[in-house]
Order: C-alpha cells, then structure tokens, then sequence
C-alpha cells in the first residue's frame, strides 16, 4: 500500500481519539444508530440503473446518457456500483474510488487527510475508522477537460453511514468541471451521509465544483470539506439543496495559499418542511492579491430553519479582497432565518472585506409591476423568486430549473 | 359614444395623506391627452389610482374603463382589461431577465419572434435583453425597456408616465417615436390607442400629437385646452397663471 503504515496508524489514532467529539455546530447525531452495511452490485451502464435508483441520480444533476460527461461514478451505499471514463479523455484525467487511489498511487499520501483533519470531529473520525470509498478525480497538467466528470452518492438503505472520502487534483495548469450530486433513491430512509472532501488546486488551475443535494426528511447529513489553492488557482463552488432534510452542518474550509488565488461561492438553498440547515464557507486569504467571494440566496419555507453563514479571514499582509452577499426570503411565519457573515482581519492592513446580508420579503413593487404587465400574482411570485434563486449556475439541467418552479409555486402562496 | 375611461369625483389617498381630491376626467377611445402640473400636483397618483396600484387608496368616486367599474378591481384585473403603464421609474427585477419577459409577454399576447426582433431593432434594446430588468439601465434605456413592454403587452389604453425623464436627446427622440409608433399614429391604416401622457417638458409633444391638454394642481384637473397653447403658457409664466387662471 503506498500510504505508509505509519501515517494510517497516525490517521486511525487522531480519529479514535475524537470518536466522540461534538461538532461546534449543527445538532449532534447519534451515530451508534447507524451500523448497517449495504452492499450493492456494480451495473455495466447508468441505464440499467433501477428506476427509483435512476431517478434519483437524474434528480442529482446526472447525465445518464453521458454525452456530456467526460466520465461518471456512482457509488450506492457502501459500493461502488459505476465507474467510466470518457476514452477520449483517458490521456488528460483519472476517476476512480479513493479505495483504489490509495491502493494504487504513491502520491496519494500527501493528499490524504491533509487538509481536513481526522480528528475535527466525530463525523470525520467515523470516515477515517470507517470509510467506504468516495471517489478520485485527478486531472492531469495543462489538462482542459471538454465536459464535466460526474460524480452520483446514493444511498437506499436504512440505518446506514455512508462515509465517503473523496480527493479532487488539479494539477498546474489544468481545468475541471466536476458536477456531483447526492441523494436518497428511499424517501423514508433513516441514516447519515458524511462526505470528507479534499480538494488541490495547484498552480494555474482551475475547479468548478457544482454540488446538488436531494435528501429526505428523516436523513443527517454532514460533509466536511478543504480546498487548497495554488498560485493563480481558481475555484468556484455552486451548491443546490431544493428537498427536505433532518439535518445538515457544513462549512467548507477554502485555503487561498498563492498569489492571485480566487475562490468563489454560490449557494441556493431551499428549507422545506422541518429540515435544519447549517450550511457556509470560511475562506482563509493567505496569500497577496487573493480573492473570495461567497453568494448565498436562501429561502425558509415551512418550518425550516436555516443558518447562512460566510466567514472571510485575511491572513495576508498584502491587498486580499472578499465579498459575501447573503440574501434571505423568509416565506413561511413558523421558518426561522440566520444570516451570519463574518469578516475577519488579522493584521491585513491592506485587505478589503466587505459584506451584504439582508432578510426581507418578496418586493411588493416587483410583485405589481409585474402584474402591470399583464402576469396574474403567482406567476409574478414565481418569477421573482426564480430569479432570486437564480445564479446562472452553468450545466444545471433544465428539469432541476422546472423542480425549482414547482417548489416555489408549492411554498410561496404566503410569500406576500 | 360611450367614453373609452371616465373617472367621477376620485379622491385617493396615500397613507393617510390626500392625493387626489375630487378628479373628474373623461376620454374617449384613441385619444392621446397630456397632464402638466408642478410637482406633488398629483399626477402619477392619479396614475397609479388608474393602474389599480393598493397603495393609493380609493376613499371615494369611481373608476370606469370601457364603461365598466374597474374602481376594486386590481392591477392584474385592470391589465388585461387593456390597461397599460410607462413607469417613470420602474423598479429593478434582479435575476429575471428582459429577455424572459421578453418571452413570456410575447406569448401570452401572440406576437411572433419575427416581430418581438423588429421591435427590439426599432428600439435599439437588442443588447440589453440579458439583463436583469431595468438593472443598471440608464435612462434611456429604462424607457426603451418600458415602451418595449408596452408593446409586447398590446394595450388599449397607455398611461405614460413622464417619458422624458433621465433621457438624453438623442433617446428622446427614439423614445418619442417608439410613443408615436405604439400609439398607431405612425401609419394611417394602425389601430389607435389611447393615451394619457404626464410631461414637464413637453418634448414628446414634437413626437406625439396628442389631442387635448389638463393642468394638475392639488390633487384635481383644474382646466383643459390646446396641449401646445397651454405648454407656451407653462413656459412663459408656470403654474401661477393656472392659479390666476381659476
């Protein structure tokens, strides 16, 4: 195994010690619940997917046909079920589970649990005594690859953890497009999905990460995620979360550790029914001339409660720039609604950070002007509030589009 | 022949505040007239009470279009009744793009993509279509995108709303024969609108030939006559020869 014998024990060690540590935030979960192993068979093609199992993966931003998609993974449960590359681009990237990675690549070491810690929390301590694949993506230098890699994290059982691990390499000078998309094909499963996520973006790179996420009313969910970017590395972080869920905590660490390094953040999340939702960014600027930006527009429908939060921390004492821009609409009186942006400068005399969060209704005057023009009230709510979640976010199926006009014709009714 | 708009005795307030207090105005069908008035006269509250807007509050009088009570009916109701408005500031839609509205009016009224791309040359808009509505368009741009709009929506009636404002010559110019243009009184064989025109300039009157001017002044139309002769007069003395006048 190329991952030295010391540094796993090194790992399993830190993660036995924290096995039982809280998170800082977000409710805790018991994860003795959740002990169940769900072993499912590999499938020669995304279309002999079953069809609840398919439909979910489609629901998560997958192109089943692949045509445009550079190469798939799809991992159900505890296995890894579909693994393709593209064989035109199999000379500029690789994909596979981060099981055989380990197995297969020296290098691997020194990408594996670098930059997320095993023993952050007891979440990040149950993946590192007990992972189950994840998936590999590495793009080899000066690399563009035409279309995405996709990546599908399913699960239809009950009472399991899926603990993934997934590592993303950029090398110099390559681009990526990696859309990934989680999701439960069992509406009323019980269980956790707890993604650890490492990504490098090395010098001249460049990562677009678009995230969606379709879980269900009785799942938790925690991912744990670190970027770390190169000199002249760029990346840009889209995340969708338009279903319920029990639960979810994330804040993904971004490390800005070159010059000129930029990272970007856009978030579109939807609170639905009783779902608790913790989701935000910190980015660390480190390094002169570096830029962040995070956009969340958020809507609480329901009973939902939903923490926005954005933590911009120059470290630099070079010009470093940050924005965040958090927008809320709170559609429902029993939603509860949290905007907490944070700027912090230790000692960047020269950083810029600034910040926009508000919470407000629907525009009565956009709402009438609308109407002016001959559109009845719903529509104008639909309209407006479409475009309040729209971001522009590129390779985002147009059925995901019609999801979001369905959910906002369902919850808005009370908007004005 | 029956009046295309009749308005009795309106008063309206706003916030407890008393805009309009006892307007009395009538058109027929097809007639183009314009409002001058100081400003606070009233004027777009007048307006907007005809819009249907909720904020200007209906505390007496009644509303008739096309000899209906439209008086509780609202905006949405009054639209598609016929009625139609030039903001004279519209408000910024983030996220929706002209374009979307674009297509969404061009629809709902049937009007081809051969003619959507004749009006959009005509107005000179093409490369805004884009944006989010009204999102950091100047002036001229904003009323192109209001005219636009109108005539996607393909009113009976236009109420417009200061046409002039923000915009430099050269948009005038465009912006007073889009007017002309939406109007039907560019050709002799177009169906003809209505339209009530507010203008403190009186530019657009070199565009449009409007039939019949009223002066506003607190809150209630207190005169008519030649639009023309009453711009000379503004010109030359304003509003306190009005006052005389009464």
């Amino acid at each position: 195994m190329p991952i030295s014998e010391n540094r796993l024990s090194e790992i399993k060690s830190l993660a036995a010690a924290a096995k039982d540590k809280k998170a800082l935030l977000g409710p805790d979960v018991d994860l003795e619940r959740f002990k169940e192993l769900a072993q499912r068979d590999r499938v020669e093609n995304l279309s002999s997917l079953k069809a609840q199992t398919m439909e979910a993966a489609i629901m998560s931003g997958m192109d089943i046909k692949e045509d445009v998609r550079s190469g798939s993974f799809v991992q159900l449960n505890h296995s890894v079920i579909y693994e393709s590359l593209n064989e035109k681009y199999k000379d500029q990237l690789q994909i596979m589970s981060t099981d055989d990675a380990v197995e297969k690549f020296d290098f691997i070491e020194d990408y594996f649990w670098r930059i997320v810690k095993p023993d952050q929390d007891k979440y990040t301590a149950a993946v590192a005594l007990n992972p189950s694949h994840g998936y590999f993506m590495r793009v080899f230098p000066n690399q563009h690859v035409e279309y995405p890699l996709q990546a599908c994290l399913l699960v239809d059982e009950n009472n399991i953890s899926q603990n993934v691990h997934n590592i993303i390499i950029v090398e110099e000078g390559a681009s990526l497009n990696v859309i990934t998309g989680c999701s439960l094909s069992k509406n009323d499963a019980e269980g956790i999905h707890l993604g650890i996520s490492e990504f490098y973006v090395k010098k001249g790179g460049s990562l677009t990460f678009t995230m969606i996420h379709n879980w269900a009313d009785n799942f938790d969910v925690r991912p744990r995620t670190s970027i770390h970017l190169e000199e002249d590395a760029k990346f840009v972080n889209n995340y969708i979360l338009m279903k319920p869920v029990k639960s979810i905590q994330s804040a993904p660490n971004v490390y800005l550790t070159g010059k000129n390094a930029a990272a970007q953040f856009n978030n579109v999340i939807y609170g639905l029914k009783d779902s608790y939702i913790d989701l935000g960014s910190k980015m660390y600027l480190e390094a002169p001339n570096t830029r962040a930006e995070s956009i969340a527009r958020t809507i609480a429908a329901d009973q939902s409660v939903i923490y926005s939060r954005g933590d911009m921390i120059a470290k630099t004492k070079e010009a470093c720039m940050a924005h965040l821009d958090c927008r809320g609409i709170v559609f429902s009186k029993e939603a509860t609604m949290y905007a907490i942006p944070a700027l912090v400068s230790e000692g960047s005399v020269r950083a810029h950070l600034s910040h926009e969060a508000s919470i407000g209704p629907i525009s009565q005057e956009q709402v009438e002007y609308l109407m002016s023009r001959g559109i009845n009230k719903d529509d104008a709510v639909s309209l407006i509030t479409t475009g309040f979640l729209n971001l522009n976010i590129p390779y985002i199926p147009k059925f995901i589009d019609n999801k979001i006009k369905d959910i906002i014709n369902a919850t808005a009714k009370d908007a004005l | 022949m029956q009046e295309m708009l009749q308005v009795v005795d309106l008063w309206v307030s706003v916030e407890g505040k008393q805009v309009l207090k006892g307007v009395d105005f009538s058109m027929g069908y097809g007639d183009v007239n314009v409002l001058f008035g100081p400003n606070g006269a009233g004027k777009t509250s007048f307006m907007m009470s005809l819009m249907g807007f909720p904020k200007y509050k209906v505390d007496q009088g009644k509303i008739f279009f096309k000899g209906e009570d439209v008086t509780d009916k609202d905006i949405y109701e009054r639209s598609k009744m016929g009625i139609g408005l030039s903001f004279q500031r519209p408000p910024t839609v983030g996220g929706v793009s002209l374009e979307r509205l674009i297509n969404l009016l061009s629809k709902n009224n049937g009007i081809s993509e051969e003619e959507v791309e004749v009006i959009l040359e005509n107005l000179k808009i093409k490369e805004h279509i884009k944006r989010s509505i009204n999102d950091g368009f100047s002036g001229g741009e904003m009323k192109r995108s209001e005219i636009l709009q109108l005539m996607l929506q393909k009113p009976e009636f236009v109420l417009i709303d200061e046409p002039e404002s923000g915009v430099d010559m050269e948009n005038i110019a465009l912006v007073g024969h889009a007017i002309n243009h939406l109007l039907g009184k560019d050709k002799v064989r177009s169906p003809k609108r209505g339209a009530l025109i507010i203008t403190h300039t009186g530019y657009i009157l070199d565009f449009v030939n409007a039939d019949k001017g009223y002066i506003f002044i607190n809150g209630r139309v207190i005169c008519s006559g030649n639009p023309r002769d009453m711009l000379n007069e503004i010109k030359r003395n304003g509003y306190k020869g009005c006052q005389v006048c009464q």
